[in-house]
């Protein structure tokens, strides 16, 4: 029932989204309908959240052995959960902005939310495939119809780049699907599938590329900064507070139960790669000058650690990835936002052009500071508490000869992580107002109220991350369990 | 009654509300309104830790759970506090200094605006609050928690009037400093993890002494991790080059964070984990070691300084690497009571330079000042009182606490005593020339500057003459034995802590002839040193530019050039290679690569349709007749 | 008679039509070759049709046998036929464009 509902909100409210005309209407339908898919999500979380409210089955296509089966488990809970809160505070955040065809602009966005959900809910990996299209293709058309100037191009490119690894994934799912014993792609024939570890091998790579892809991992995150830039902030804020997480989320659904050996037997490749990402990518995050560009790189890098993080292949790493998948959208959400205001009030994102904006916002610079300490988790912050668990499961891994050195090269990542995330600030905030500055006026209301929002999860999260622990303690263990298994047959 | 230490949560509870309640209402409330609520939350604190102190002295010690902080796979840390002696002696220095210090900065600070001086508060009692769950913290993480708060807390304070872009980056760089130790720390943390499975301090300690979870490697490893972390937080080598930088703050701060506690966290957290550390002979030299070089590396740097707040942060972070060489050589006691007297001294130094700042409408360079004390007699008399007792002076607090570091580092080694001494001798000279070239001679500022020199209101006189009383007396409590048995109290206080460590490390026992015989040498070298400098700086102040090696002192031995060229630039240069080349051509370039491929084959293959049917005709047949010959050949 | 012979004669008409079609530009001409080509294999179907049906007629149901390959030459002819009448009014069609029904001046579909 629930899950049924967190798909049909978005996705009914959206196609009738269409046949609005006007943009103030429009947006508070858009509102309303996001806080209504809050409202059940946050049902499902705890007064209905019994087996039988959190599954639904019905017959789709039937002859393939594929049916409409979804299914929501602690971290399905998770990602609904950061799906559900991300878009009325995506839509609050930018109630000021305006677009031209606003109502194919707002559509747009619903449709996407319900391929968000989709993905997070499906238990069948045909329906998977459906809804992981689903929320690209919307995603598509808002960058390339609202963008910036050299839109066009760059969402061909995040386009092809996606589109590829979407192919990869079927091919991979297609093949798995072959050999499942009741030719069925229900997650639970993938998940009880025998597959050779030679197959497994190149089925790994497939997949690992197809999610590499979105997350996106060194070296396929070329797409991932372009388009952050050229999108309009309140599509990059579902790009990278959301739906970066469907690679994380693929890798651990689909990919670790699915093939678990060949994570076993590459998961080491994977980390090196994704720990060399990390470097590379904060390195290049101190040399930006432009904001969207150094917060896209600081995306790439936290990313890498979660990558890193899962192929450590522990409960404690997996349980930091689930929470900081929570985190890491909450808080570059809020990074989106303030960029967001800086941009839209003054005209420019090159951090050399802006300076002392604390004299004139002082709320944005007070808010603003504790989204970045997040950014760089610092204890008592949602993060922190991700990265610990991750960090600690990197440095116990089993999985690696090399998990000290790991550590201390993603570990290096924290400082770096410091330097540009204090180096925007103190550049951008501090110091004298420079000329573009003088005209500056502190946050709106709504703007204020999606980032106070956005702070007190921070603490919440950062103070008593328990009850998220617990929601996805199950999960986790049951994953490693699999890997562990199918390394104790083979 | 174990009823009052189930309060301790109340101890960091009141900064935690008088930051809640000054950050949030700084632009409502009152400056006095403020100043109350900030000061206030911090004496309730003390009242507090004080009725805890005398809980703890009656033997009642505990650890208190409140809640699971995280529990998941491998991992269960639970938000607990431990009180015991060690704490408790931390308390009382963090509340007690603290209230005075912010006494002192509601004069010191006031003519900043509201909004300002309310969020100057909001942070101040923010770091308390930091560097109580620091201390108070039952486990590593609790501590990093502390640890991660105060350096946080010491950016913003840095950085508090962030207009000025080179305070900015002092901050910046304070904070980045730190976070290269705190990696250290953290990664020390993830190895106890794998190997105790817990954080838990007695855990920890429990399963170094009796099982055999832990390998001397692992001991090693950790302690060095745990060291590297200190040695950031605490201003050593190689990681000590913020510290000066961070007397870009308001001077309070200085005085607060950076030399009396946030700077002796790294001394806490090596004294909390000793039982490690003495199971670990390499690392204990290493610390000596380093502790000594920075002692001796500061001491010389700090002769050369001239703006008052340099010499003091000098200053500071030599006598942080005196406590080091007292960890080093395993006199935990001796480092602890030397935080404690350090505590008094500088706060009291720093305080009274505030004092001279602030009469000096803002100069800092002692060059411009001169004859004080004619104008300002309580600075005058309690700044001297503090250099006295940082110099070493029998009786004040200094000559005791040093002492007695002296005496362990000469029963580790008569080198390593002789290299202490001769810092101690360069303490004494540095600190009487920054005295008398203050507040001896005649005044060498401007006109007007002379004009306005006056008095300090008692907001600031009265913590100057507290801290002035505690550095004088403070150093009894810690009587060595050869000279009043029984006399050291603080060591007795806290033998539960040491006492597991005193059994795994050899005491290197010296005779009290001997230790008579190294007293009365110090004390009469350090007595000419500052007999010498006194009179030196009085008649004839050194007020020229340095040259020839003092100019190299001067500049600080080159070392933040050092690093500059050696890790900043090369980082920088490795990024801009990556964004500007590497990212655009390799990576990128790959991918471009990939699309101009198709798109140039494509055109390639566009040029076999000719629009000649003739020639569709042949590529069939020929086509036909291959898929024969293929056909033909398999067969067979 | 053996079917080696039709074979051949299939062969041979079938190459005459294939040469036909690349050297030849008038396209009426090459639409003869086509047809040429048509019948060599319709010649072979039925060659093959005879020589099936009278291996098989021992069997019950020898009345049905071999005449799949007939049936085929049938349908051929009537596409033969209607593509005679298209093609031939398309060489009209061209002949009246261009006043010729050479071939390569066909080149215009490219652009």
């Amino acid at each position: 029932m629930i899950t049924l509902l967190l798909i049909l909100i978005p996705l009914l409210t959206g196609l009738a989204a269409f046949f609005f005309r006007d943009e103030k209407t429009v947006r508070a339908w858009a509102l309303f309908s996001s806080i209504v898919t809050l409202a059940v999500s946050l049902l499902g979380l705890t007064v209905l959240n019994k087996p039988e409210y959190l599954a639904h089955e019905s017959q789709w296509l039937g002859s393939l052995g594929s049916s409409f089966s979804l299914k929501l488990d602690g971290m399905g809970q998770l990602l609904c959960l950061l799906t559900a809160v991300a878009f009325p505070l995506i839509l609050l955040s930018t109630w000021k902005a305006t677009y031209s065809r606003a109502t194919s602009f707002f559509a747009l966005m619903l449709l996407s939310q319900a391929g968000l959900m989709g993905v997070f809910l499906a238990a069948d990996a045909l329906l998977f495939y459906f809804f992981w299209e689903l929320a690209l293709i919307p995603v598509y058309f808002l960058c390339s119809q609202w963008g910036g100037e050299k839109r066009i191009a760059v969402t061909f490119k995040f386009f092809i780049y996606t589109f590829v690894g979407s192919l990869l994934m079927l091919v991979a799912i297609l093949y798995i699907y072959s050999q499942t014993a009741d030719r069925s792609f229900a997650l639970s024939s993938f998940t009880h599938v025998l597959l050779k570890p030679n197959e497994q091998i190149w089925l790994f790579v497939a997949f690992v590329v197809a999610f590499g892809i979105k997350m996106p991992i060194f070296p396929f995150h070329t797409w991932q900064p372009d388009t952050y830039e050229q999108s309009p902030t309140a599509v990059t804020m579902v790009l990278s507070g959301v739906m970066v997480k469907m690679g994380v989320f693929g890798l651990l659904r689909w990919l670790l139960p699915v093939i678990p050996f060949s994570a076993f037997q590459l998961g080491d490749n994977i980390m090196t790669l994704a720990i060399i990402g990390m470097i590379y990518a904060s390195l290049i995050a101190i040399r930006q000058d432009d904001i969207k560009r150094l917060v896209a790189y600081s995306s790439i890098a936290h990313i890498g650690l979660m990558a890193a993080a899962i192929f450590a292949i522990n409960e404690t790493a997996m349980q930091g990835v689930m929470i900081q998948m929570f985190s890491h959208g909450i808080n570059i959400i809020g990074m989106w936002m303030v960029v967001e205001v800086i941009e839209r009030q003054y005209g420019t994102r090159k951090i050399s052009e802006l300076g002392g904006l604390a004299q004139k916002a002082p709320a944005m610079a007070i808010l603003f500071l504790i989204v970045a300490l997040a950014n760089i988790a610092l204890p008592l912050t949602n993060a922190f508490v991700g990265e610990f668990l991750m960090f600690t499961g990197i440095f116990n891994s089993a999985n690696t000869k090399f998990a000290a050195w790991f550590t201390v090269a993603a570990g290096l990542c924290i400082i770096f992580a410091a330097v540009y995330t204090l180096n925007l600030m103190r550049k951008t905030f501090y110091g004298e107002p420079g000329p573009r500055v003088t005209t500056a006026i502190d946050l709106q209301i709504n703007e204020k109220l999606a980032l106070v929002v956005i702070v007190a999860l921070i603490f919440w999260f950062g103070v008593n991350p328990q009850p998220m622990l617990d929601l996805t303690q199950d999960v986790s263990a049951s994953i490693i369990k699999a890997v562990t298994n199918s390394v104790s047959t083979k | 009654m174990k009823n009052i230490l189930e309060l301790a949560y109340l101890v960091p509870l009141f900064p935690l509300i008088g930051f809640l309640i000054n950050g949030l209402g700084r632009k409502s409330l009152s400056k006095s309104m403020i100043g109350i609520i900030g000061s206030g939350a911090i004496l309730a604190s003390f009242v507090v830790s004080l009725l805890i102190f005398f809980q703890v002295k009656g033997g009642n010690t505990d650890t208190l759970n409140y809640f699971s902080f995280i529990r998941a796979g491998a991992v269960n840390i639970p938000f607990a506090f431990q009180i015991d002696q060690l704490s408790s002696i931390f308390l009382l220095i963090i509340t007690g200094v603290g209230f005075l210090i912010h006494v002192y900065s509601t004069s010191y600070m006031h003519e900043e605006k509201t909004e300002h001086f309310g969020r100057y508060f909001a942070y101040l009692n923010l770091f308390v609050f930091s560097m109580l769950l620091l201390v108070m913290g039952a486990n590593y993480v609790i501590m990093f928690i502390g640890w991660e708060g105060v350096g946080l807390c010491s950016y913003l304070l840095i950085g508090f009037w962030f207009k000025n872009p080179e305070y900015n980056k002092a901050a910046n760089k304070a904070f980045i400093m730190n976070r290269i130790g705190d990696l250290a720390f953290l990664i020390a943390i993830f190895w106890i993890i794998g190997k105790v499975g817990s954080v838990g301090y007695s855990e920890v300690i429990a399963a170094a002494t009796e099982g055999s979870k832990f390998t001397t490697t692992d001991i090693t490893g950790i302690t060095i991790l745990l060291f590297i972390g200190a040695t950031g937080k605490s201003a050593q080598i190689p990681l000590y080059t913020w510290l000066p930088d961070a007397m870009a703050g308001p001077t309070p701060v200085s005085a607060l964070i950076h030399a009396a506690t946030m700077v002796t966290a790294g001394i806490y957290m090596i004294a909390r984990s000793n039982v490690l550390y003495s199971m670990s002979p390499l690392t204990l030299n290493i610390i000596t070691y380093v502790g000594l070089a920075t002692a001796l590396l500061a001491a010389t740097i700090a002769l050369k300084q001239n703006d008052i707040k340099k010499v003091l942060a000098y200053s500071t972070v030599s006598q942080l690497g005196y406590m080091f060489l007292a960890l080093g050589t395993g006199a935990y006691v001796a480092a602890v009571f030397h935080v404690m007297t350090h505590a008094f001294f500088k706060a009291l130094l720093f305080l009274g330079s505030g004092s001279v700042i602030h009469a000096m409408g803002g100069e800092q360079d002692i060059r411009k000042m001169g004859g004080l004390n004619k104008y300002m007699k309580v600075t005058h008399i309690t700044f001297l009182l503090g250099c006295l007792a940082i110099a070493g002076i029998p009786l004040f607090s200094g000559f005791f606490s040093k002492d007695e570091i002296l005496a362990s580092a000469f029963g580790k080694s008569p080198v390593i005593y002789a290299v202490g001494l001769f810092t101690a001798l360069l303490t004494a000279f540095y600190m009487f020339r920054l005295y008398a070239t203050t507040f001896r001679g005649s005044f060498r500022g401007t006109h007007e500057q002379e004009h306005h020199l006056h008095e300090s209101p008692s907001a600031i006189t009265i913590p100057l003459v507290v801290l002035a009383v505690l550095s004088v007396i403070g150093g009894f409590i810690g009587i060595p034995e050869f000279m009043m048995h029984g006399g050291h109290k603080l060591a007795e206080f806290l033998q539960p802590i040491v006492a597991p460590s005193a059994k795994l490390l050899p005491v290197h026992e010296v005779s009290h002839s001997t230790e008579w015989i190294l007293t009365g040498v110090s004390s009469a070298l350090i007595i000419g040193v500052v007999f010498f400098a006194w009179n030196k700086f009085s008649r004839k102040p050194d007020t020229g530019e340095a040259t020839g090696f003092g100019k190299v002192l001067a500049n600080k031995w080159y070392v933040d050039e050092l690093y500059e060229k050696a890790i900043v630039n090369p980082l920088a240069k490795l990024g801009g290679f990556f964004n500007n080349i590497f990212e655009k051509l390799v990576v990128d370039g790959l991918v471009n690569g990939v699309g101009r491929l198709v798109s140039y084959s494509s055109r390639q293959l566009r040029l076999l349709q000719s629009g000649q049917v003739g020639s569709y005709v042949l590529l069939m047949v020929l086509s036909i007749l291959l898929v024969f010959v293929i056909q033909f050949f398999l067969r067979k | 008679m053996p079917i080696n012979y039709y074979i051949f004669l299939s062969i041979a008409l079938f190459c005459i039509g294939i040469a036909g079609v690349l050297t030849r530009r008038n396209a009426i001409i090459i639409f003869m070759c086509i047809e040429l080509m048509l019948n060599a294999v319709n010649l072979l179907l039925v060659a093959f049709s005879k020589m099936h049906s009278a291996a098989a007629a021992a069997l019950p149901d020898a009345a049905t046998v071999g005449t799949d390959g007939q049936l085929f030459v049938f349908f051929i002819m009537v596409v033969a036929a209607a593509e005679v009448s298209v093609g031939l009014a398309i060489i009209v069609m061209m002949y009246r464009n261009i006043h010729s029904v050479d071939v390569n001046f066909l080149n215009r579909l490219k652009h």
